[in-house]
């Protein structure tokens, strides 16, 4: 469905049920040059047992308009005029990579409009390296080969969004190259990951969180390694935070590498 | 540089796909069987309901079928794949989830003769109707386009004359009329040619051919390259509109690039059914697995029987692209990834002489069988006029490049000096039936 947010029309998928703000609403958000479409089977199921789903295309991404967000503050920012836009008073955010720093910032900033928080793929901070960001910027598309090679973990991921059959290296690389071509003003790619690197709040924004916090890693993850994630998981288990943390035998995109694990990682923590 | 992370073509023509199960079992298991034993009720509505991957019933998705489809998608660079009964049904397959009856195609004179019966004569019966153009004709391509087609079509490399599709060119005719561009890949396969990386949106094989590469089985698949935008295009309904008979569900909204393979799967193969058995597909598997090796054999035996025929006074024209008085030379030397021996395998040959000539050479080959079909192992031959294109007018074999004595070779695996020597001798008979 589209909502108004900032002046813009924005995109949610809904996983495929009408929206309802009577039902407690999960918010995806995504990562660099990824859409609302990596969260299909999660999103699916969630919607059919009882949630209100919210996968968002961030603005200025595929489907939706406005100015892409320039820092994970200003798409902070978006995800509480979403809600706002939306009727919901209370949500549990998800993000995946760049998206679970966007997640995370917002949360710091709703407080209690925030009920769950689930970080996967994260890291803080998520430095980029300076070759790959100039790659982003000059050779798109060695960078998007770049991401996805260091995104996998496996020749034959079980299956996976989109079903039996489906390539989801291939996948990837096409939903990348229609993410980047989506915005003919702004490099998105680029633009995205400028704010993962530049972002330098997240120790005081997990500190300044008022729900649980799931964090879901890949244990193979070279994007945003396990060991990048320790260092915000001990400052929230130190801020007196409720943290669990799900290690999956997986790459970066655990969404489609292991979407069941995924899908009951965050099942399991919104049903708490 | 490939490694582990980005492999080259020959680890994913064994690995991608595949990973050993819980029984160790290094080879693909064959998952013979109809259907899976659902968890619970909940995962059995979640799977219908495409909440949860996984397989249900074999017509739709089976674990062996699914190697195969997931290593076909990795050697093209596509999205994902769909394995199907033949490589007419994955044509079929293609056609009938992008369009329905008033719609229109454009497609080569150079195909293979099956697929100009089923659009020339059968989905004109459904209604949908085929405007045929020469590969090579760009203007005919570009003039050929109407408000109502919803696809353009051709063969990488025409069968049997070996007009080489400038992809390029047509797929941009295609996109500039906001539909895709499918091509029959089938003579080329991945290792020849990688069609994405041309411009083209959707690419299907008969695996029958050099796929499986042993004559063993029947067997077709069709790739997405996701990188058509049926939502940007506005010509696809099926896609991107709400689809009562799959719980509602707009596929261009579930899956930004995945849309094609969503309906293809969850309509076509459920409705129409022209599913792959399992035992097929671990076939194609096997052949698959050394596609590469094959593939180049297959080119060097072609260079030499070429270069052979090319040269004997008996034969008129050889159709390859390796000759440069072929008129797709220089488009084969551009496009294929082998130069123009990429053209591959199978092309003809015009010998000077009477039909009963023609039936003289085909009856004195003893390695080479004359049978229906192409891309074995084995060296085949056979006369296209009165087999495989018999049902079309003269008009239209002309079209694709066929005389009355063309005759086609699919050139083997076998020692070349053997295959050289058969033609030697089945010419030297054709010479005498022409003395009698």
């Amino acid at each position: 469905m589209y909502l108004q947010v900032n002046g813009a029309q924005t995109y949610c998928y809904t996983g495929g049920k009408a929206f309802d703000a009577a039902k407690p609403t999960v918010v995806f958000i995504h990562g660099v040059l990824n859409d609302h479409s990596v969260w299909i089977l999660q999103t699916r199921y969630l919607a059919n047992h009882g949630w209100n789903v919210l996968a968002v295309d961030l603005p200025g991404h595929c489907k939706s308009g406005g100015e892409a967000p320039s820092s994970v503050e200003e798409a902070a920012d978006f995800i509480a005029a979403l809600l706002d836009a939306a009727g919901v008073q209370t949500a549990a955010l998800v993000g995946h990579s760049w998206g679970s720093l966007i997640a995370l910032e917002a949360a710091s900033r709703l407080k209690d409009r925030v009920n769950h928080l689930v970080l996967l793929g994260t890291a803080y901070p998520m430095k980029v390296s300076p070759a790959l960001i100039e790659a982003s910027l000059n050779e798109p598309l060695k960078a998007l080969t770049m991401v996805n090679v260091f995104s996998r973990s496996t020749l034959a991921a079980p299956p996976s969004a989109l079903g039996p059959g489906t390539w989801v290296y291939g996948s990837s690389m096409a939903l990348g190259k229609r993410v980047l071509t989506s915005n003919p003003k702004v490099n998105v790619f680029h633009r995205g990951f400028v704010a993962c690197d530049t972002y330098a709040n997240g120790e005081q924004a997990v500190a300044a969180i008022t729900c649980p916090v799931l964090f879901v890693l890949g244990a193979q993850d070279q994007m945003t390694q396990p060991k990048a994630a320790q260092g915000l998981i001990k400052t929230a288990q130190a801020a007196g935070k409720a943290v669990q943390v799900v290690s999956l035998p997986v790459g970066h995109h655990q969404m489609t590498e292991t979407p069941d694990a995924t899908l009951f990682a965050i099942r399991d923590f919104l049903g708490h | 540089m490939p490694g582990y992370s980005d492999p080259g073509f020959d680890t994913l023509a064994l690995h991608a796909g595949a990973t050993p199960d819980a029984t160790g079992a290094r080879a693909v298991p064959i998952h013979l069987t109809t259907s899976f034993v659902f968890e619970s009720s909940d995962h059995a509505a979640a799977l219908f309901n495409l909440e949860r991957a996984g397989h249900v019933y074999s017509r739709i998705s089976n674990p062996t079928n699914a190697v195969f489809e997931q290593r076909m998608a990795a050697l093209e660079g596509g999205i994902g794949a769909i394995s199907v009964a033949s490589g007419q049904a994955a044509l079929h397959l293609s056609i009938a989830t992008l369009m329905g009856a008033g719609s229109h195609i454009v497609a080569s004179t150079a195909l293979y003769g099956g697929s100009q019966n089923l659009l020339h004569y059968t989905l004109r019966r459904f209604g949908i109707e085929t405007t045929f153009v020469k590969p090579g004709d760009i203007d005919g391509w570009k003039a050929a386009v109407r408000p109502n087609t919803r696809l353009l079509f051709g063969e990488t490399v025409g069968n049997p004359g070996l007009d080489v599709l400038d992809i390029p060119t047509v797929a941009q005719i295609a996109h500039e009329a906001k539909v895709p561009l499918l091509v029959d890949s089938t003579l080329t396969t991945p290792y020849l040619i990688k069609p994405f990386e041309h411009g083209a949106d959707l690419i299907y094989h008969s695996a029958t051919k050099f796929l499986s590469g042993h004559g063993t089985v029947i067997g077709g698949v069709v790739v997405d390259g996701g990188s058509f935008d049926w939502d940007a295009s506005g010509k696809f309904p099926e896609l991107t509109e709400p689809y009562d008979g799959f719980h509602g569900m707009t596929f261009s909204e579930e899956s930004t690039v995945g849309a094609f393979l969503l309906r293809a799967r969850r309509e076509g193969l459920r409705d129409f059914g022209a599913c792959l058995s399992p035992h097929s597909a671990w076939l194609i598997l096997q052949g698959l697995e050394t596609l590469s090796l094959r593939m180049e054999r297959h080119m060097s035996n072609t260079e030499k029987v070429v270069q052979f025929l090319a040269s004997h006074p008996l034969v008129s024209r050889v159709g390859h692209p390796l000759l440069e008085s072929h008129p797709s030379h220089a488009l084969a030397q551009k496009l294929l990834k082998h130069g123009a021996k990429g053209a591959g395998a199978v092309f003809s040959f015009d010998i000077k002489g009477s039909r009963e000539q023609g039936k003289a050479f085909i009856e004195a080959l003893k390695i080479f069988s004359h049978l229906a079909n192409v891309g074995d192992c084995r060296s085949l031959v056979i006369h296209p006029a009165s087999t495989t294109h018999f049902r079309m007018s003269d008009e239209a074999l002309a079209g694709a490049g066929i005389g009355p004595g063309t005759i086609r070779l699919s050139i083997g695996l076998e020692d070349p000096d053997d295959l050289i020597d058969d033609l030697k001798r089945a010419l030297k008979a054709a010479e005498k039936a022409g003395n009698l």
